[in-house]
């Protein structure tokens, strides 16, 4: 789930969910917001907005930009409703067959809103947005339904290699792998070192698909990654070329002992913990490890000994060498609300200073707009995003990019084979049957 | 009864010896008034809740499940029994049922004995029994939230769990707990055991404090050794109390959630998935809500056929005595 992207602890958040939802979901039927016919900028507008900043530091950021908006558009109020990640895929079903939905929500875009797009509630803000959104470049186009914007990102995600550059430095490698047969040999040197190679969350399982994922971005073209997303159908042999690659390199056996139950991002026992903790030497993660692995060690200067490479170039691979699976957050505006000032609103959160607070103070990653990551410090973080400028085309994580159904069915499929259980033809299935029942 | 049919038979003469005045209530429709008042005003709130929140959802799960619904949008899709054929012919859902029975089984062959046994202890009078009776209980009153949480960090690979296995020179037991899809299940089974026993044990010290103590006496007086008494008196008198722990027990066991999904969402490869866990899975994570709603009519029906079957074979006697004196 892109939910236990951000660095909750998404363990205790469930129990309490639904307390949680119906504190929200009161709340948020309390807040009104006028109809769509008080467009005109003298107005009273107030807009309900779910996002899923529910703790520091991206809370009070959101807290203080809504006030920020409200200073320079004084008729326009923004009720802000944090929400945990994990309870939209619950609650923006019901939202959106409400007559009240929220006027702004959290969106990831991609295939889910794709099924959002279904209920008629979301608000088509391309002729709004025309004007600026081309300063996001091409990362906007995930926001899309049929060539229309109904979807805003607003930071910008990419999943590679972090590594622990003192651990390589210990195991005698002197520079990162670029290919999947260096990554083997210096997985062995790390062994040999003492280390384990790989830091694996498969208690999480989305971290499991990243693997599968990349070996399919090296091995497909980018039009059969393309197409085959459309078309929700992998059976093109570069799928299943991805799951015998990854067969052999789970065969070097590079994770950590009991990696199926290690969860993502919660303590210092989980994958982002073992790295932090010098445990373990490398993870494939987003860029959001920045953000997550500080809280897990005593260690103050983590990021520092932290360094990031793209994922390795794959033999035989027709897809772009380049390419990178990513991601990212962004919101949609709902047909209810007031569109200028929605519109207006998202405009002004992709705008070069609230974007360099967001990067600053919230740790969000990457920026939607590249005109933010000046601000950008750590030399990790500044690689992640210049592979990611520099990339030929962006893979967007398959379960976001896939309608929802397929894309948690993929997920699923992939932990189980992670597990031992299942084959490459649960995995090339999963999306097209209901076989993962 | 015999008592209440007198009653009534004096009010019948009284009626006819003394017609009520026009206009005015008889004192037996004035009875008949007071007693509707009453259980409307006590019933009234039960019922209202009742029906809101569990007859009425469950109509709608019913509804639902006739359809392929992602949740957004009407619902259009009709397609019948379909979801049911889903449901009911899946691998992963056999599994999940079967995980459930495992646990349930497993609570009555080793929670019974293990809380007949510490109620029995405790029911003693010795030094500390309050500490020690918090001691037991106090698990129970933690969240399975906070259980699981707690379990999933001790059960890390080199975690406390293992550390404490190698220093009582047990280091070859340790196991990836959480990891090896053959012990997952029963390490779950454990942790729940721990955080239920607690309940076990108070419901059971509550069944022996009813019992007279000059039961036993009287064995006692009568030659019967300590364990005697405790076979043949005790263990027999707390039958009513150990039929209503199996009751509870297996239908937490059917509706495990919390603790499961919190330490291993199901996995690894389903080897801990529950009725609920697959239901999560397969209904709200894959916003399969028409799916998700068939589970769990198929669970309720399930409880249902458990509940009634308990109740007709197993709780009848312990519960005849009270229904029958609360109606009459």
């Amino acid at each position: 789930m892109r939910g236990s992207r951000r660095p909750v602890i998404v363990a205790v958040a469930v129990a309490t969910a639904v307390a949680i939802a119906a504190c929200s979901s009161s709340s948020s039927t309390s807040s009104t917001s006028t109809s769509s016919s008080s467009s005109s900028s003298s107005a009273k507008v107030t807009l309900t907005w779910w996002n899923n900043g529910n703790t520091q530091p991206l809370l009070g950021v959101w807290q203080s930009v809504a006030a920020a908006f409200h200073a320079t558009h004084p008729n326009v109020t923004i009720t802000v409703v944090p929400i945990q990640s994990d309870l939209f895929t619950t609650k923006m079903p019901i939202a959106l067959k409400s007559d009240n939905p929220p006027d702004i929500f959290q969106q990831w875009g991609g295939g889910q809103e794709a099924t959002q797009y279904t209920s008629g509630k979301l608000a088509n803000l391309s002729s709004l947005s025309s004007s600026w959104i081309s300063e996001l470049g091409p990362a906007a186009a995930g926001w899309q339904v049929n060539g229309a914007q109904y979807g805003i990102p607003y930071d910008q995600h990419v999943v590679g290699f972090w590594y622990r550059k003192d651990l390589f430095a210990k195991a005698g490698i002197t520079a990162p792998p670029t290919t999947i047969a260096q990554l083997e040999s210096d997985d062995a040197k790390l062994k040999a070192a003492g280390f384990t190679p790989i830091a694996l969350g498969g208690g999480s399982r989305w971290p499991d698909a990243f693997y599968w994922e990349y070996f399919a971005v090296r091995l497909c073209s980018q039009s059969v990654l393309q197409s085959s997303i459309k078309a929700v159908n992998m059976t093109a042999p570069c799928f299943s070329q991805a799951t015998t690659d990854l067969t052999a390199f789970m065969g070097t056996n590079p994770f950590q002992g009991g990696f199926n139950a290690t969860q993502a991002q919660t303590g210092a026992g989980s994958s982002a913990g073992l790295l932090a903790n010098g445990k373990a030497a490398m993870e494939l993660q987003g860029d959001w490890e920045t953000s997550v692995v500080p809280a897990l060690t005593s260690n103050a200067s983590i990021l520092n000994d932290l360094g990031w490479f793209p994922f390795p170039q794959v033999p035989g691979g027709a897809g772009n060498p380049t390419a990178v699976l990513s991601g990212g957050d962004g919101f949609s505006c709902t047909t209810g609300a007031s569109e200028p000032a929605c519109d207006e609103f998202l405009q002004y959160i992709d705008s070069t200073p609230v974007q360099e607070e967001l990067v600053q103070k919230a740790n969000v990653g990457l920026p939607a707009n590249s005109s933010a990551e000046a601000v950008l410090t750590n030399p990790a973080l500044q690689a992640a995003a210049k592979a990611h400028a520099d990339a030929a085309y962006d893979a967007e994580y398959f379960d976001i990019a896939f309608p929802t159904t397929a894309g948690q069915a993929l997920d699923n499929a992939l932990a189980d084979f992670f597990a031992g259980k299942g084959s490459n033809s649960t995995i090339i299935n999963s999306v097209s049957s209901s076989s993962g029942h | 009864m015999a008592r209440t049919q007198s009653a009534k038979a004096a009010a019948g003469r009284e009626t006819i010896s003394r017609p009520a005045a026009a206009g005015s209530r008889s004192p037996r429709q004035r009875r008949g008034l007071r007693k509707l008042a009453e259980l409307t005003v006590l019933l009234a709130p039960a019922i209202v809740l009742f029906v809101g929140f569990v007859i009425v959802p469950m109509i709608f799960a019913a509804w639902y499940s006739l359809y392929n619904w992602n949740g957004f949008g009407p619902l259009s899709d009709f397609i019948g029994l379909q979801n049911y054929g889903g449901v009911l012919t899946g691998p992963v859902f056999h599994q999940a049922i079967e995980h459930n029975v495992i646990i349930a089984v497993l609570s009555v062959l080793i929670q019974l004995p293990v809380s007949i046994g510490l109620a029995l202890l405790l029911n003693r009078r010795m030094r500390g029994r309050t500490f020690l009776r918090l001691a037991v209980f106090a698990p129970f009153v933690l969240s399975e939230a906070t259980t699981a949480v707690m379990w999933y960090e001790l059960l890390q690979p080199g975690g406390p769990v293992d550390a404490l296995f190698k220093h009582l020179g047990l280091g070859g037991l340790t196991h990836y707990w959480l990891a090896s899809t053959t012990l997952v299940l029963y390490t779950v089974f454990v942790v729940a055991t721990w955080k239920y026993i607690g309940f076990g044990v108070v419901l059971l010290l509550a069944g022996l404090q009813g019992i007279p103590s000059e039961l036993r006496e009287a064995a006692a007086i009568d030659g019967a050794t300590p364990w005697q008494a405790t076979r043949r008196i005790t263990l027999p008198l707390l039958g009513p109390t150990v039929r209503i722990w199996i009751f509870l027990s297996v239908i937490g066991s059917l509706q495990l959630f919390d603790l499961v999904w919190i330490m291993t969402m199901g996995g690894p490869a389903n080897a801990s998935t529950t009725i609920l866990t697959y239901q999560y899975i397969n209904g709200v994570e894959r916003t399969q809500f028409g799916y998700g709603a068939t589970v769990s009519v198929v669970l309720f029906v399930i409880s249902l056929v458990f509940a009634l079957a308990y109740q007709r074979y197993a709780l009848r006697r312990d519960t005849e005595g009270a229904l029958t004196r609360a109606v009459g």
